[in-house]
């Protein structure tokens, strides 16, 4: 392995022909980004030629194994490529729940075959992920799913399962290629010992997809309805009944990526910006000071709290690194970054007063119709990939030690 | 710079951990206030904790120090904060000791450091007034020009070991009006000097802390530590590495107070089940602990500012403080809340650790001081 800095060299050289100069600055915002997918729609074409440059090089899952589609590089290297993107103001070249989620899953339980088949498609940007968890009936209580899948052994398809059921909240449903579920194959047994995790394609007869709308307007939720869906009995990861054990890890992928997204190092640069809109909004008193008094403190307020986060999960990276085991800190960053999150929303419409409270139409401009529609979507933070209270009981169980 | 510990700061930590469970129960503290013992601590144990060179790490080896940095000093301060030992790091290596280092001539720092690593000589410094609150530049104390040196007058509130101290570090106005940095003069004043007057306060920590009357106080200008006019800058940088200091040692009593909690949440029966089974008093515990790991981090960060001498350490110290205050508050409210009546009485140690953090909060600056201060330093 080449030293750091050395690869630092080359990446640069490599940067100045690929990097296309119309993303730098792009895809800063939630979920903004290049997803890929059969169903992209590219109204840059660069975002495409950047992906395919950057999946050429394994970029887009740099740590992967590069039999995989990875880039094989060091956690060092791995580093270095997110400073020089960082320095370049380059988006990730490609987003996902295939490379956050289903990717570290499949590498950690899959069998080579689904790894030689699945990953180099998420790498590539080829395919696209979707999750198929919660149900009517089993949000926070995710044990309780009810969809069925029965196994059919014989016939000409080959040994498959018959999956029926209903999931909802299933985020882009209706843009993802592929599917990866929880469902219940012994109704029997002991509700987290019948459960399996399976994979299928969204284009297989008997799934239909139907948008949800939120508070926020548009959304990317769907309700999922699977009607006699079959899949293939080699598209179980893990054990059959043997689910849960690979749900649980994913749902620590799930976390962090929620965590990262709102309360880590991009969380950050939302809240500088804090003070500057402040300024505007109130103007300042003679001594340099914010002009409304309570305001400035609660701006300083959700710095600190934002710094004191950053300087954790940079903490909890560094005891990995030097070889501590990670704990179940994932539902601690989950918790306090979406919160942090809500309480930097509820602070921007607060700095925004009257010009917050814009649905559509004249008198506020796009940033303000922006800001009011991701407030209200922020609400949704502490509850998706588990609610707070579910993170807390995990926190209270599983590092504290408490009793059931 | 990682905000993980290296494999000497665990080696030591272990070391202190051992030491403190040993030598310091809180049953200690509690006998030093039966007591109502002038000195406030034990000097056998600070002999004994200066010759395992704890009292000299943050000091060069020519004075007798480990020339380690404040990120050592802070393992061993957590460890004495976990049993609420009341030893005074803070007063001697932190406040007067820190003044002589980062402001002291070479004599000054040769008649008075070296037996400070040694533990036979005790420092402390004096800033707060009556009228000061949190800002160590609201200090009226004067000291006037007088022949080749200075008479200074005034009053000091809450300060730290003052009745074993041999020296104080005072800080004094030569110049301009309170509130202002500039005019401000740190003084080395002998603890035997004429018209200097302590009054021991009891306060609810029962550490010690006294009043220091300034009654036409006569130094040489052998005395100044630092720059005249220039001590307000001195007197920052003291008080943001003291501060860090501080904060390692709440975190270890806030730690302690808040494993005691989970402890008795795991054991104590109600209703037929232990009580840390109710979903309502998990919650409130789960919170805790993320409120502790986030002053843990700011912590790390502000000691290790300090030692690489980051341009940013007043902020990490201001972050770091304001995180300890809150969460060694929360931490012990919780406490005496989830313990319930037993809490609330002498018996319980729970008390101690109540009352210690109300006065490290209000030391150096409580949190929403410290977010004053944090927004501007931001400039806004």
């Amino acid at each position: 392995m080449a030293d750091p800095e050395t690869f630092r060299t080359e990446l640069r050289a490599w940067l100045e022909q690929h990097a296309p100069a119309s993303l730098a600055g792009s895809g800063g915002g939630e979920l903004e980004g290049i997803w890929g997918g059969r169903k992209a729609v590219w109204s840059n074409p660069d975002a495409k030629r950047w992906l395919d440059a950057c999946a050429e090089r394994g970029f887009t899952a740099p740590e992967w194994p590069r039999p995989y589609g990875g880039g094989g590089l060091s956690r060092e290297e791995a580093k270095v490529l997110r400073q020089e993107l960082a320095q370049r103001r380059m988006p990730p070249p490609l987003i996902g729940f295939g490379l956050t989620m289903i990717g570290p899953v499949l590498l950690q339980f899959g069998t080579e075959a689904q790894k030689r088949e699945h990953l180099p498609k998420i790498c590539r940007g080829e395919i696209r992920w979707c999750q198929g968890y919660s149900e009517p009936g089993a949000g926070s209580d995710l044990a309780g799913l009810q969809t069925r899948a029965v196994l059919v052994t014989g016939g000409p398809e080959g040994d498959h399962y018959l999956v029926n059921g209903q999931k909802v909240w299933t985020s882009y449903a209706d843009q993802a290629d592929w599917m990866f579920c929880l469902v219940r194959t012994d109704p029997e047994a002991r509700k987290q010992e019948g459960i399996t995790f399976l994979l299928f394609d969204m284009e297989s007869p008997g799934v239909s997809v139907k948008p949800i709308a939120l508070i926020s307007g548009s959304s990317p939720f769907c309700e999922t309805f699977l009607s006699d869906v079959r899949v293939p009995v080699a598209n179980v990861v893990g054990k059959v009944n043997g689910g849960w054990t690979v749900a649980k890890a994913l749902l620590a992928h799930e976390r962090t990526m929620i965590a990262d997204a709102f309360g880590g190092a991009s969380g950050g640069g939302r809240t500088r910006g804090l003070a500057a809109r402040a300024r505007e909004a109130v103007g300042v008193a003679a001594d340099g000071a914010l002009a409304d008094a309570s305001l400035r403190h609660r701006i300083a307020q959700a710095e600190m709290d934002t710094r004191a986060f950053v300087l954790t999960t940079q903490r909890a990276r560094d005891a990995a690194r030097a070889g501590h085991a990670p704990g179940p800190e994932s539902s601690m960053f989950k918790i306090y970054g979406t919160e942090l999150n809500q309480r930097r929303m509820e602070l921007q419409v607060s700095i925004a007063g009257p010009q917050a409270l814009g649905w559509e139409g004249p008198g506020f401009d796009e940033a303000e119709l922006d800001l009011t529609r991701q407030w209200l979507r922020s609400r949704g933070n502490t509850i998706e990939g588990g609610t707070s209270e579910i993170q807390l009981n995990i926190i209270a169980k599983r590092v504290l030690g408490l009793p059931d | 710079m990682s905000l993980v510990p290296t494999e000497d700061q665990e080696l030591l930590a272990k070391t202190a951990a051992d030491f403190v469970r040993e030598h310091s129960p809180v049953a200690r503290v509690r006998a030093l206030r039966d007591a109502r013992d002038a000195t406030g601590f034990s000097r056998p144990l600070w002999k004994q904790m200066a010759e395992l060179g704890w009292v000299g790490i943050p000091f060069p080896e020519a004075l007798g120090g480990a020339g380690l940095g404040l990120a050592d000093l802070a393992v061993v301060l957590e460890e004495l904060g976990r049993r609420l030992a009341p030893e005074p790091f803070l007063a001697t290596v932190l406040l007067g000791g820190q003044a002589l280092l980062l402001g002291g001539s070479e004599a000054q720092q040769q008649a008075w450091l070296p037996g400070v690593t040694a533990g036979t000589k005790l420092l402390t410094l004096a800033w707060q007034e009556a009228r000061s609150r949190f800002d160590p530049f609201r200090i009226e104390t004067s000291a006037q020009a007088a022949g080749a040196g200075f008479v200074l007058s005034g009053a000091k509130i809450a300060v730290p070991d003052a009745a074993v101290a041999d020296a104080i570090v005072v800080a004094a106005r030569t110049s301009g009006a309170s509130g202002d940095e500039a005019g401000i003069t740190l003084f080395l004043v002998p603890r035997a000097s004429a018209g200097l007057s302590l009054t021991p306060q009891t306060r609810i920590d029962h550490r010690s802390a006294a009043l220091l009357g300034l009654d036409g106080v006569r130094l040489g200008r052998e005395a100044v530590v630092g720059a005249v006019d220039g001590g307000g800058a001195l007197l920052a940088r003291v008080l943001d590495r003291a501060t860090a200091g501080l904060c390692a040692e709440m975190l270890g009593a806030m730690s302690q107070v808040f494993a005691d909690t989970v402890q008795y949440l795991k054991t104590r029966v109600q209703f037929g089940v232990p009580i840390g089974s109710f979903q309502a008093l998990k919650h409130r515990a789960a919170r805790v602990f993320m409120e502790i790991e986030l002053a843990r981090s700011a912590t790390l960060a502000a000691v290790r500012a300090a030692d690489a001498g980051d341009a940013e350490l007043p902020r990490l110290v201001s972050l770091a403080k304001a995180r300890c205050s809150d969460a060694f508050l929360l931490a012990a409210n919780e406490a005496v809340q989830l313990f319930g009546g037993v809490g609330m009485t002498d018996e319980y140690d729970l008390g101690f650790y109540l009352k210690r953090a109300r006065v490290a909060e209000m030391t150096f600056g409580d949190a929403a001081w410290h977010r004053e201060r944090w927004a501007r330093l931001g400039g806004y």
